[in-house]
């Protein structure tokens, strides 16, 4: 399998093993009925992380999540937050507070009785209260708005009304549900560097469910990508996405061309892959832990495919194709190319050039190429 | 494979009545008499819009003119038992008598002060009991499987469909001194004597909270089944326990729904008038009452309009508020 290169500047407490988790999840699972939701997750989340549960609709990460904060209970396993085991603890005696997919914004108190709920439960003074909540209200920029209530808000004010709430109570461990799901791009896009920003800012830990695979790269330190219930993959963001373990995985995360293959030579740094849908062999630069003969799949990204009409040097990690479609997008085009074998490429080429006075076009006859450390090899 | 032409009955005859409007509205006949109308001013919207009106007037405001009118007239022995109020003395002189008699005279003696008194209180305290035993029910029903929901509300509604005055009448076989609680009570030895209940004020409540029940408890469910249930658990999540969210979340979220009820009781009950003359005793005096004793044992109906005039009054108030609230809700919820 292939693993990342380390940096050796960054903090990264995942890979100490003396670093003690801030949350540690031990083959929690869950069933309803039937169904089961979350199936034997083992996780260690840090300090200051921003952890994100990426997965499709129904791969159980909001019911981990609210495993987390207590709304539902595992059928197996537990949960320990700061070292402390949660199985039976109620919610309102965690340290963790939630910010819902929905806001759960009260509807009938005001942006400020909203946000000082929280502490009113604690039985601070009013004056502590007060300052807390102007604060807070503060950083989220929503002063001007804290005599109104909800529903005379758009939706980024109820939004930043939610994040506000949850965070005046200072909690360790902040738990996010589709914290962005309800945000336009834009706005979205903004809110994502400002939810970074408050984070470090604050110290807390983020726990954030999402769907969303450019949430997920943006915010994170560390993705868990779920499938059915199971965790299938934990790393950083450029992890997962160079170096995904499963097909899964590599096409859940962007665009990827998968070629199956088969294993024809397997050294330490590197291998070979024959395969007919290429109608090559594939050189990747990285060892595979694989028996030869194996049948595994070659993943490659669009934007690490080269497009051109001269033939490239060498035989391997190259083919002729046909671009039958283009589609201009601003700062890339698209290329979709067939190869001989009727296998359907896609290719991402920058437009670095404004007017290209001889720019490739349908129906041509091209090569495309890439170099030995583009593909990733992954045996299922 | 042929396409098996099964149309169902109601397929067709929809098919049919919509064909049959067709060719009705597109009839030369229809189309005149169309344009005839709609050039004296008389079309569908209007004639839709003017339905609801001429019902109310029919049936609300014309009657409530002639119950004013009577209750401003003086009594007489006659056919009909009250003197005309408007009278044209000839020579061009018409004259319009307002006797405002009947008005002070509800002042005047304290039978009707006590009696609209009364009638307040029972409706009030009534009311209040529904909300007590309703609350509790409609917050069941809002949170059961949705299975069991539909179960529990046919329950609730179940009794409309026998006769309210069969209702009511059972409860005197339940409460009478040998009635069937009685009965039980005594052969089970938890009491020697039987307990009087029927012709009290307690029978009366009994029998109103009983038959109105329904209507404190539909409104209430229908707010406490929209209410967004993670609102309970943002609170719990925010350090609030079950009780104290349920008095800072639920209960100001349902409060629409408690005004909708208990004016859905509190006004029928003020003028209760087969409960209590069933049920209650002969202290138990209420505003309904009274004005069947006007009306038909002393065939007063002047005094007796006076009585239904001012009990309109004094309900309109509370209907008022109301419809400020439903108002009010509605523009929140926009």
């Amino acid at each position: 399998m292939a693993t990342a290169p380390r940096s050796e500047t960054k903090i990264e407490p995942w890979n100490d093993p003396h670093a003690t988790p801030y949350v540690r999840i031990e083959r929690m699972s869950k069933k309803f009925g039937d169904f089961v939701a979350v199936h034997d997750v083992s996780l260690k989340i840090y300090q200051k992380e921003i952890f994100c549960l990426l997965g499709g609709s129904g791969c159980g990460k909001t019911t981990l999540l609210r495993m987390l904060a207590g709304f539902e209970v595992p059928t197996s396993g537990t949960v320990f937050i700061d070292g402390e085991d949660m199985a039976g603890i109620p919610p309102y005696e965690r340290p963790a507070n939630m910010m819902f997919q929905s806001y759960a914004l009260f509807p009938h108190m005001t942006v400020e009785k909203n946000v000082s709920f929280g502490l009113e439960q604690e039985g601070l003074p009013k004056a502590d209260i007060r300052k807390r909540v102007g604060d807070m209200l503060e950083i989220v920029k929503m002063t001007p708005y804290a005599r109104r209530k909800p529903h005379q808000l758009s939706g980024g004010q109820r939004q930043r009304v939610a994040l506000a709430r949850s965070l005046v109570k200072r909690p360790k461990l902040l738990l996010l549900d589709e914290p962005l799901g309800a945000l336009d791009k834009k706005l979205r896009e903004h809110t994502q560097f400002e939810l970074v920003n408050i984070q470090e800012q604050l110290g807390v830990t983020f726990v954030v469910v999402t769907h969303d695979q450019e949430e997920a790269m943006t915010l994170a330190s560390r993705i868990g990508v779920m499938n059915h219930g199971e965790i299938v993959q934990v790393g950083t963001p450029s992890d997962i996405y160079e170096y995904p373990n499963s097909r899964f995985v590599a096409d859940f995360i962007g665009s990827v061309n998968m070629f199956e293959g088969r294993l024809i030579e397997d050294e330490p740094d590197h291998v070979r892959i024959e395969s007919e849908e290429l109608g090559g062999t594939f050189f990747v630069d990285h060892g595979v832990s694989s028996a030869p003969g194996a049948i595994v799949w070659v993943a490659l990204r669009p934007e690490k495919i080269m497009l051109s009409r001269e033939a490239p040097p060498g035989r391997e990690n190259q083919t002729r194709a046909t671009v039958k479609e283009i589609a201009y997008m601003g700062d890339l085009s698209i290329y979709i190319a067939q190869l001989p074998g009727g296998k359907m490429v896609r290719v991402t080429q920058p437009n670095t050039v404004r007017h290209p006075e001889d720019r490739i076009t349908w129906d041509e006859q091209v090569y495309l190429h890439w170099h030995s450390s583009s593909g990733v090899v992954v045996t299922q | 494979m042929a396409r098996t032409a099964y149309v169902s009955l109601g397929e067709r005859l929809s098919h049919a009545l919509a064909q049959l409007i067709e060719g009705v509205t597109h009839s030369p006949p229809y189309l005149w008499s169309q344009r005839w109308l709609r050039r004296r001013g008389v079309t569908g919207r209007g004639f839709v819009i003017a339905l609801p009106y001429l019902w109310s007037i029919l049936f609300f405001a014309i009657p409530f003119v002639i119950v004013l009118k009577i209750s401003f007239s003086a009594t007489q022995i006659s056919m009909p038992p009250y003197a005309p109020l408007i009278e044209w003395l000839g020579e061009q002189a018409l004259a319009i008598k307002l006797n405002l008699a009947n008005f002070s005279f509800l002042l005047k003696d304290a039978l009707y002060t006590r009696a609209y008194l009364n009638s307040l209180v029972i409706a009030g305290i009534s009311t209040f009991l529904c909300l007590l035993v309703g609350y509790p029910m409609a917050y069941g029903i809002a949170r059961a499987t949705p299975a069991w929901r539909n179960v529990l509300l046919m329950m609730v509604v179940l009794p409309f469909w026998t006769s309210f005055l069969l209702r009511v009448y059972a409860w005197i076989g339940l409460l009478k001194n040998n009635g069937v609680i009685n009965n039980v009570l005594m052969a089970l030895g938890i009491i020697d004597q039987p307990i009087v209940m029927l012709q009290t004020d307690f029978a009366v409540y009994i029998g109103i909270v009983y038959s109105y029940l329904p209507f404190m408890v539909l409104p209430l469910y229908a707010t406490l089944e929209k209410m967004d249930l993670t609102l309970l658990e943002a609170a719990a999540d925010l350090g609030c326990r079950p009780t104290k969210a349920f008095f800072r979340i639920t209960w100001p979220l349902s409060v629409p729904g408690v005004i909708a009820g208990a004016m859905l009781v509190f006004i029928p009950a003020v003028g209760e008038f087969v409960i209590p003359s069933l049920l209650g005793g002969p202290d138990s005096l209420m505003i309904g009452a009274v004005l069947w004793n006007e009306f038909f044992n002393n065939r007063d109906w002047p005094v007796a309009s006076a009585v239904a005039i001012a009990m309109l009054l004094l309900l309109v108030v509370p209907i008022m508020v109301f419809q400020y609230f439903q108002g009010r809700e509605l523009s929140a919820h926009r």
